[in-house]
């Protein structure tokens, strides 16, 4: 699949998947990097290492510092994806890399691609914005 | 195919901010309002004066944060930046070490904000933290966090309503502020401009006067998406307080990222209503600006709401729909109540004033906490108007500067909420893991005094 690359940055992680919209303030446990909006379907997943995809973020605008103290915490999503440009994503991988030069990988895929995506498969994230999805992990 | 169909039902016409020429069609939905379509495959143009602040000839804190805003306009396919006159900084609350490093870095580099700019709640009551649970060291790094942003000549005016401070944004102008039902009131009530501009980025664009000239600066990306009709809502709901939040949470789950139009209402709403039904749209959804037709001012006609489009979707607000949104804000099942909390966004002086003799005479339950949020200055002329006395006599206290998702304030005993805002009924359960109960002021009065939580039905149910 090939989406546009918001930040560009190569991850590999398993995926983890909401057609819901989130804020990480009241909506991302830091220190964990849990997910705990209650209202979300995402609810008590850990998405620290993993690769985020939910389609851009709601409420907050405090999202883009809970996700900067998720960076330096080691607790962030190896990479996020998203549906178009999500400025508050953007603004904290920009963030990162400026303080502590670990940019989170962003990329937009179109809406029918970002269809396709299921929690627990493993996806490599590319430099140019390729999504690369290497299916179900056996166990 | 479960997911295609969610997406879709979220999304509805959503045109993807693909690298396409689909996204030059004008289907404004939040990506792609975010470029401009005049422009979209410019290379970004600085200016002579943008160019030297991000050489650093205007120094290092300058530097550092006009290298974040050009960065930010290419990521938005802007061709070029604009002015601010003003600013409003979310940046402000305490979350911990990276956010105090980033302030601490820029306030050590000698940043100064450019336009006027207020401050956003902090992490702490700088005056009575000492009588909650804020641990110390927290309340230390909270307090530099603090210091570093006043130091960069901002008015500490530590509130999430900047819109109702001496500071209040006037019709287009264009501001670069932080703090989403601040965002959604400045551009829905009172017609000034911004994007919904996050933590970090909000002081980047105070400090370097400038902005990528994309999204709700920009008119064209003003007009409405979709239309809410209220079918059948009685005036008597519609007077009453707790329809605005209820209808806030409702826009925000309907609309996600596209604006609202609400055409019906019978009524003329006050500003405090308005700033729960913002601060309720923000919460749940992502609403950066809602028109109310005959009400708001971008929106004196349902044709001058939409610029002459048609709405891409419509729906009815019925009763029923209101009845299920009212519902959800309850996640608490059962009567215990630890702790009554109004004041989110903080409060104003008139909601003071309607408190007052509601609680008048009477005496909260000793089991219960009853609490309000606010900011300095709207204590401070409750005070000398005589309205917080009636709040205290009642047992009530007031926590100023912060509020109780912003700063870890309460005891972690109190698990049972009850609020009249739909913004705290919201983040409780994830903020504060606890359960929560939305009723009407008069509910929440009601509840503090018999211990429990009692909701008048009458309004909502018949």
């Amino acid at each position: 699949m090939q989406g546009k690359p918001i930040v560009p940055g190569r991850a590999e992680g398993e995926a983890l998947v909401s057609a819901e919209p989130l804020s990480f303030w009241g909506g991302y446990d830091f220190h964990t990097g849990e997910i705990i909006d209650r209202r979300h379907p995402l609810s008590g997943r850990i998405a620290a290492g993993r690769i985020l995809a939910v389609p851009f973020t709601r409420g907050s605008s405090t999202t883009t510092a809970v996700l900067l103290e998720a960076v330096r915490a080691g607790t962030a999503p190896a990479a996020i994806i998203t549906i178009g440009v999500d400025s508050f994503f953007a603004l904290a991988s920009i963030v990162a890399d400026e303080m502590y030069a670990k940019p989170i990988p962003l990329v937009a895929l179109a809406l029918e691609d970002f269809a396709t995506l299921r929690t627990g498969e493993r996806l490599v994230v590319e430099e140019d914005g390729r999504v690369r999805n290497l299916g179900k992990r056996r166990k | 195919m479960l997911l295609t169909h969610c997406i879709l039902a979220i999304c509805g016409e959503y045109t993807l901010g693909m690298p396409t020429e689909k996204t030059m069609t004008g289907n404004f939905t939040r990506s792609t309002r975010l470029s401009s379509p005049a422009a979209s495959r410019a290379a970004l143009h600085l200016t002579d004066e943008d160019r030297a602040m991000l050489a650093g000839e205007r120094g290092p804190a300058v530097k550092m944060a006009m290298s974040i805003v050009a960065r930010m306009a290419e990521i938005f396919g802007a061709s070029e930046l604009m002015d601010i006159t003003g600013a409003h900084i979310d940046s402000t609350i305490y979350i911990g070490e990276a956010g105090l490093e980033f302030a601490e870095k820029l306030a050590s580099l000698g940043a100064r904000v450019a336009v006027p700019t207020t401050l956003n709640v902090s992490g702490l009551d700088e005056f009575h933290w000492q009588e909650w649970a804020v641990p110390s060291e927290w309340a230390r790094n909270a307090h530099r966090q603090m210091i570093a942003y006043q130091s960069m000549g901002a008015v500490p005016t530590w509130t999430c309503a900047p819109y109702q401070t001496e500071m209040k944004p006037r019709f287009g102008q264009q501001i670069a502020w932080g703090e989403s039902n601040a965002i959604v009131f400045a551009n829905s009530v009172l017609g000034a401009r911004t994007e919904r501009y996050p933590d970090l980025f909000d002081v980047c664009c105070a400090i370097t006067a400038r902005v990528p000239a994309v999204g709700l600066h920009l008119t064209w990306n003003r007009g409405g998406d979709i239309l809410m009709r209220l079918a059948g809502v009685p005036p008597a709901v519609q007077q009453d307080d707790s329809f605005y939040p209820v209808l806030g949470h409702l826009m925000g789950k309907v609309a996600q990222d596209r604006i609202p139009v609400v055409a019906g209402l019978t009524v003329r709403p006050t500003e405090d209503q308005l700033k729960a039904l913002g601060a309720g749209s923000a919460s749940s959804g992502t609403v950066a600006l809602f028109h109310i037709v005959g009400v708001t001012p971008e929106a004196p006609t349902l044709d001058a709401a939409f610029q002459g489009r048609r709405p891409k979707e419509t729906m009815d607000v019925t009763m029923g729909v209101l009845r299920a949104a009212r519902r959800e804000l309850t996640t608490a099942d059962g009567a215990q109540l630890h702790m009554v909390v109004l004041g989110s966004p903080h409060f104003s002086l008139a909601e003071f004033k309607q408190l007052a003799p509601l609680v008048a005479g009477k005496r909260a339950n000793p089991s219960v906490k009853f609490l309000v949020t606010s900011s300095r200055a709207m204590t401070l002329l409750a005070k000398q108007t005589g309205h917080l006395a009636a709040l205290e006599d009642f047992g009530g206290k007031v926590t100023v500067d912060t509020c109780i998702l912003a700063s870890p304030m309460l005891p972690p005993e109190i698990k049972l909420l009850m609020t009249n805002s739909a913004k705290y009924a919201y983040y409780s359960p994830g903020l504060l893991n606890a359960a929560v109960t939305f009723g009407s002021l008069a509910d929440c009065v009601r509840s503090a005094v018999e211990g429990r939580v009692v909701r008048d039905e009458g309004l909502w149910e018949n």
